[in-house]
């Protein structure tokens, strides 16, 4: 295999990578993003128990992202990381809050104490599911680079557009943690998310309007993609499926905890997650055909980013035997927890 | 604000770098070993059916979960770190490191990750075996993490296996070669060692704070015990061990030693200096305590072994602060000869029938618990600071690794993680202490057992089951 093959592969399993973590650590903060509506600690105990034994492994993806980029693109992640340094700075310690409120607020000796793990779990929740939508719209938006290190301010990330992308990457993450609690939670519980739902999913659905006018016009090489007649009518599919999913993902809320037999109801009001995870892919590809094959715009192409042929193949080699056993066991223990989580003592 | 007042943007990344490290280290030096401890509980509550090996495990299973979370969230940090503070060093590296790391998320974090879920929530509800192999993934994960982190760091020490291109990147040549580097195996085996035995000083001075207040309690002898079964077993190997260590030391990385032993002048037949004062501006050590011809005797194995003094090499290729490494050297030496001690005396005491009546001796576990978290800090003290003005020894140096960043970004981040890990480790901590001043009781209960819960208006029931009792933790599907 060529360099330039194996680094486009490499470009896909990154981009894969990043996808999952979206989607697995999406729903999670998306349940923390949720936290102010849930009233009372019995809610909120179950809220939390539908995502504490899978988090750990959800969040490894990120640092999945990471570790890859660093090894697979080098200049990437060396430019990347210093221009988006206070998003990630934030995201980071947002991340601790949260992550360490998992087991503080199972171990607080009284409620007073508690109510502060629920606010870090919460506060860390929403700054960091923030924090990662304004990286991405400050990755979209461009990066400045000089030779093979970032050139630019402490503060350029900060934009409109990046600030855009926060607050919508925060809508679609509450409505994919609504639609993830829809499925796993019943009666009075899942009324309550199932209205949080739809108001995120409308939300949702017009920050995905608005940033897709948007990113045609941020760059010049963006305008020449999608303005490409009549190659993009190849695209014409996407709005149409996202009507498409969305109508289901409505229709899927109506239908969801009404049914009487068990295993169907849990397949059935797994539904609107699925379609929710549906709206995420679609808006995923639109931005992954708007930079390709751009890694770091408006300059650096994955195949500038890559590190040497050696490297990559070493490492091509254990992922195509790791990746796969990795989501098998990841599904299994999904598959362990699987069904509806129950307040107190569970199945009894 | 006057930024100019501030140190320069290179020391501020180092400091933030050091502290981050540092916190982060403390919760993997713990968890590498009660991981291990784990496994080996539950393996013997299988294999011999007492239930007070079971108590241990639940009892134990708690402080874990709070410091592997704790372990995490720190280490994410580190991840991004490498790229947000030392671009330069990430861009010239990655080809090299890079790989390294990613195997190590492929081959340890997700493995860990993924069945940690199943070791904390899943006994009682998935099947023995099952909950058992969890246990031993988990455990196995940790010492696979080690694994590439440390080949990572060590290739770092000693690089090896590479080649240099043009534009200055690190171009691997030979794969086996980076990840076996020289200094690799000793580091490694110093390391998880070196973690085993934090483990076992946690846990002896935990058993024999409850022996203090109740010397009949079986379950804290049962772990005051085997904490001191392994302080005695392999606290005298450690030393051996770090002997190994010193030595390739020696070999690759003569100032670094040189600064450790506070040695300036080359000689033969070189003293140990047990305590001075390194002066780096009077380039000599006040003060020197010293055993004459020790020195040689211990890194040449000969009474007339020559020893590389500091003034050997040019100023720029020395260590940046010898006070730190010399001192740092010794407090991980001193801590290493108390556990040896306690090691070997509980070998006395137990001959004599005494190891659960020596109230002396437990006072003195009790105050031994912070000290292998201590010597694992300051070991790294000396490696991390005794490898300066390097990041990759004696190929790039710390100044040419950092990131373009600007001073007041530095501050900003350097602030924020001072105050964020002081308040929410500091949190932490805390919840580990109480836990540790809760006595092991039979019937221990699982992950969850705290009040809250119960007051939460949850059936407490044992009427239901007592395993299950109070546990407001997800549970898998039936």
């Amino acid at each position: 295999m060529s360099a330039e093959t194996i680094a486009t592969i490499w470009a896909f399993i990154i981009a894969t990578a990043v996808f999952l973590y979206v989607c697995m650590d999406g729903f999670d903060l998306g349940v923390g993003i949720l936290f102010p509506w849930i009233r009372g600690q019995k809610d909120r105990d179950l809220a939390v128990n539908t995502v504490a034994p899978v988090w750990d492994g959800n969040e490894t993806w990120l640092v999945m992202g990471g570790g890859g980029l660093f090894g697979v693109f080098p200049l990437a992640y060396a430019t990347i990381m210093p221009a988006l340094y206070m998003p990630i700075i934030i995201m980071l310690l947002a991340l601790i809050f949260r992550g360490v409120a998992f087991e503080m607020r199972f171990r607080a000796a009284t409620d007073a104490q508690r109510i502060w793990w629920d606010r870090s779990f919460s506060g860390g929740s929403y700054a960091a599911a923030f924090a990662q939508g304004v990286a991405l719209g400050a990755l979209v938006q461009g990066v400045e680079v000089q030779g093979r290190a970032y050139a630019g301010g402490w503060w350029d990330w900060l934009s409109p557009f990046s600030v855009l992308t926060g607050c919508a990457l925060l809508a679609g993450y509450g409505m994919l943690g609504a639609c993830w609690l829809v499925w796993k939670t019943e009666g009075e519980m899942q009324d309550q998310v199932r209205g949080l739902a739809r108001g995120l999913t409308w939300l949702t659905l017009g920050f995905i309007i608005v940033v897709s006018l948007v990113v045609p016009f941020l760059l010049p090489q963006f305008r020449d993609r999608w303005f490409n007649f009549p190659i993009i009518l190849t695209a014409l599919p996407v709005p149409v499926l996202v009507v498409v999913l969305t109508w289901r993902l409505f229709r899927g809320l109506e239908e969801a905890g009404t049914g009487k037999e068990h295993r169907r109801v849990v397949w059935r009001d797994g539904v609107p997650f699925a379609c929710a995870l549906g709206l995420f892919f679609l808006s995923y590809t639109g931005l992954g055909i708007s930079m390709w094959p751009m890694i770091v715009p408006p300059g650096i192409t994955i195949w500038e980013a890559a590190s040497p042929r050696d490297s990559q193949l070493f490492m091509l080699v254990g992922a195509a035997v790791l990746i796969p056993v990795i989501l098998a066991y990841t599904a299994y223990v999904y598959w362990l927890f699987r069904g509806k989580v129950k307040a107190g003592e569970g199945y009894h | 604000m006057p930024w100019d007042a501030f140190p320069s943007a290179l020391d501020l990344a180092r400091f933030q770098f050091a502290f981050t490290v540092t916190f982060h280290f403390l919760f993997p030096a713990f968890t590498i070993g009660l991981a291990s401890y784990l496994a080996v509980l539950e393996a013997l509550w299988l294999w011999t059916g007492r239930a007070a090996y079971l108590d241990l495990f639940r009892y134990w299973l708690k402080v874990f979960a709070v410091n592997f979370a704790m372990g995490v969230v720190s280490g994410i940090v580190l991840s991004y770190q490498f790229g947000t503070n030392w671009s330069v060093w990430a861009d010239r590296t990655g080809p090299v490191l890079g790989p390294l790391i990613a195997y190590e998320v492929l081959t340890a974090f997700f493995l860990e990750a993924g069945f940690l879920g199943v070791m904390l929530f899943g006994l009682g509800r998935v099947g023995k075996a099952l909950h058992f192999s969890a246990t031993c993934l988990v455990a196995v994960g940790t010492l696979i993490s080690g694994f590439w982190i440390l080949s990572a760091n060590s290739w770092m020490q000693t690089p090896a296996g590479y080649t240099i291109a043009p534009d200055g990147q690190f171009l691997p040549a030979d794969w086996w070669a980076i990840v076996f580097n020289p200094s690799f195996p000793f580091r490694y085996l110093h390391t998880i060692t070196g973690a085993y035995l934090t483990t076992a000083m946690i846990v002896g001075a935990v058993g024999a704070f409850h022996l203090l207040r109740d010397r009949a309690n079986e379950r804290a002898r049962l772990m005051f015990s085997m904490a001191m079964w392994m302080a005695a077993a392999v606290a005298p190997a450690q030393a051996v061990f770090g002997d190994l260590q010193g030595l390739w030391a020696l070999h690759y990385q003569p100032q670094k030693v040189a600064a450790m032993e506070g040695h300036w002048e080359t000689q033969r037949g070189a003293p140990l200096i047990l305590f001075g004062i390194p002066d780096m501006a009077r380039e000599e050590t006040r003060l020197a305590l010293q055993i004459p011809r020790l020195g040689s005797l211990i890194l040449r194995h000969e009474w007339d072994g020559e020893i590389q003094g500091l003034k050997a090499f040019p100023k720029d290729a020395r260590p940046t602060n010898v006070p730190l490494v010399f001192w740092s050297f010794r407090i991980m030496v001193g801590m290493g000869l108390l556990m040896i001690g306690l090691g070997l005396t509980s070998l006395w005491l137990r001959w004599r029938g005494r190891l659960y009546g020596a109230g002396w001796f437990h006072r003195w576990a009790v105050a031994m618990g912070p000290s292998g978290l201590i010597a694992v800090t300051f070991g790294w003290f000396v490696t991390e600071t005794g490898r300066q003005p390097y990041t990759v020894y004696g190929l790039m140096r710390t100044s040419e690794s950092a990131s373009p960043l600007a001073v007041p970004a530095l501050v900003t981040s350097l602030t924020l993680f001072i105050v964020v890990y002081f308040v929410v480790f500091g949190a932490g901590i805390w919840y580990l202490f109480r836990l540790f001043r809760h006595p092991p009781e039979p019937h221990e209960t699982g992950v969850e057992s705290e009040p809250p819960i119960r007051t939460a208006g949850i059936t407490p029931g044992p009427q239901v089951d007592p395993d299950r009792a109070h546990d407001a933790r997800p549970q898998p599907a039936e």
